[in-house]
């Protein structure tokens, strides 16, 4: 990955300030305008392919070029709110959201995410919160992403024999009590799995910095059983707002937001996307699929090797605020 | 009027019943530092003034200068290999311990003076007191000590701990000067000088002065803002947020 090479050339020790280089107040170094803005444009690329938030990438990337994990998913936050915002004003536009199923998802995430940010805090005092960032980003995509490809793999197997998909079937979700309808979406379903799912992507998606969109969107179409036609604009307007609220959050107690960063990941951003949504339309489906669980596999991996191999320093310092 | 002026200049250097006065100056003491500063360096000068009561003997001098930015708690941690991962297990608390730190002088702190005057004076990075939180105790530890080494180290690679015994240049006999570098990262506040002059081993003389850092530029207020106003803060990220969001909307629109 000569990439992921050249960004780790930017030397933070060397903190020499360039032309094009700009200061970032809260993450307290220089770094390249445009190396930024090309990480936020190949992100955006690949979320808008994909039609996720593309934090889980962006997130990791930022860490890797130095950015201290806390600021990296503290900023990020903000930054996926705005790709998720102008996503889910175009699905709003085609009347592709379920306000109904939305509102329920969002007294979860809401609830989760405020969760996710007082553990972070928690987390952080006790000088474990960079591990389990790279933990939770271990278990999560190594998890999700062998489960993607086996699936994107096994669909694939299916195309090329000619077989149909296996058909729709009740499962034990259905059968749970408090019951609500969802016109937009035309199902029937308990209000309880909804409120979890919600809790569970606020509370990861405020810890690990990404709006859980690739997680959302098959739980929903393979638990809930919502048609295609709402998932991906109802599951933004959830991201949308647990990332809103996370940014406040983390803005409020850890004052981790770098407002600069994220103003450049999300002009890079919200253009690659636009890109790679017309990129998306050309491959089919399964491929997507297989694509986009090779990805997220292949961050938890790296992930995991940092965890094993032994850091280049053992120690760290973290300074608790200068007084006076 | 030169006696008075004189006069004056004794009364504000705090020249005491020592036989040499040391008169300094920085080049600048408010250093700004703007979005793309990228580190610069700060001349220190000066010069030792001899009196009658200069013994006619004492020619060599040697100098010690020690520059000490806003002091801060920090936290060290150590990383220990458990279940096959690295994690942070160890910590110690550093008080309020200077965030910049430098050491100069124009000749090895072991030539200067013996070890005894060092450890007393804080002669270099090994004596200056880094006090630690030891249980319930305030202490500081040896030298070699595992967790102030690590700490001393990365404040050194980042170019705000140093130690530098050649940079004090004596332009004459009793004219001096040294370049005291302040990296990009340096943390904004106020830095303490302290001028500290030798003759055969002894300390004879000592003066102070100090210099500030400031920060401007719109970076320094987003940096003031998040920390003083999380709240309005997070607010207008989040509504920067919608804004890009919604004019990619409309930049973007298909048809």
């Amino acid at each position: 990955m000569p990439f992921l090479r050249a960004l780790r050339e930017i030397d933070p020790s060397r903190r020499s300030v360039g032309p094009m280089q700009l200061y970032l107040p809260i993450a307290d170094l220089p770094v390249n305008v445009f190396l930024v803005l090309a990480m936020g444009a190949a992100v955006g690329f690949v979320s808008g392919m994909f039609g996720i938030g593309g934090g889980f990438l962006m997130t990791p990337l930022l860490i890797f070029i130095g950015i201290t994990p806390a600021v990296a998913v503290a900023s990020v936050a903000s930054h996926i709110a705005a790709s998720s915002f102008s996503g889910a004003l175009t699905y709003w536009r085609r009347r592709a959201i379920d306000p109904a199923l939305a509102s329920v998802l969002l007294c979860g995430g809401v609830t989760g995410t405020a969760l996710g940010v007082w553990t972070f805090t928690q987390l952080r005092a006790l000088g474990q919160l960079d591990l389990m960032i790279a933990l939770s980003y271990v278990v999560l995509l190594t998890t999700v992403g062998s489960l993607m490809f086996s699936e994107g793999l096994r669909a694939l197997m299916r195309t090329r024999r000619g077989a149909v998909p296996p058909r729709r079937t009740h499962n034990w979700i259905h059968g749970l009590p408090l019951k609500m309808r969802f016109k937009r979406s035309k199902i029937y379903l308990s209000v309880i799995p909804v409120v979890v799912i919600g809790i569970v992507i606020g509370f990861i998606g405020a810890i690990m910095g990404i709006g859980g969109g690739f997680i959302l969107v098959p739980v929903m179409i393979y638990l809930l059983r919502v048609p295609t036609s709402t998932v991906i604009g109802t599951s933004m307007v959830l991201t949308l707002v647990t990332m809103l609220f996370a940014t406040m959050l983390h803005a409020v107690t850890n004052h981790l937001v770098d407002a600069v960063l994220a103003l450049i990941l999300m002009v890079g951003g919200v253009t690659g996307a636009q890109f790679g949504a017309r990129a998306g339309q050309k491959i089919r489906g399964e491929q997507l699929r297989l694509l986009l669980g090779l990805l997220i596999l292949s961050v938890g991996v790296r992930f995991a090797i940092e965890l094993v191999i032994r850091p280049e320093d053992l120690f760290t310092i973290r300074e608790l605020g200068v007084s006076g | 009027m030169r006696a008075v002026l004189a006069g004056l200049l004794i009364l504000l250097l705090g020249a005491s019943a020592q036989a040499e006065r040391l008169i300094v100056s920085v080049s600048n003491h408010r250093v700004t530092v703007t979005p793309n500063y990228s580190g610069e360096e700060l001349v220190l000068f000066g010069s030792v003034e001899k009196d009658a009561a200069t013994p006619a003997d004492r020619s060599a001098y040697d100098l010690v200068v020690t520059v000490m930015g806003p002091r801060a708690d920090m936290v060290t941690r150590r990383k220990e290999r458990e279940f096959g991962i690295w994690i942070n297990t160890d910590y110690r608390q550093f008080l309020q311990v200077p965030s910049y730190l430098a050491l100069f002088a124009n000749r090895p702190f072991d030539v200067i003076t013996s070890p005894e005057i060092a450890r007393r004076q804080q002669i270099g990075l090994n004596n200056v007191l880094l006090t630690q939180r030891v249980g319930g105790d305030y202490a500081d530890v040896v030298p070699n000590d595992a967790f102030r080494s690590a700490f001393i180290r990365l404040r050194t690679q980042r170019g705000l701990y140093r130690e530098d015994a050649s940079a004090v240049t004596f332009l004459t006999p009793t004219l001096f000067r040294t370049g005291i570098p302040l990296p990009a990262e340096v943390p904004i506040g106020t830095y303490e000088v302290e001028i500290k002059l030798f003759a055969n081993g002894a300390l004879v003389g000592k003066t102070e002065t100090a210099f500030e850092i400031v920060k401007v530029g719109f970076e320094q207020f987003v940096a003031t803002t998040a920390r003083q106003n999380g709240l309005v803060y997070g607010l207008v990220t989040a509504a920067m947020a919608l804004m890009t969001g919604w004019m990619a909307s409309i930049v973007f629109k298909k048809d």
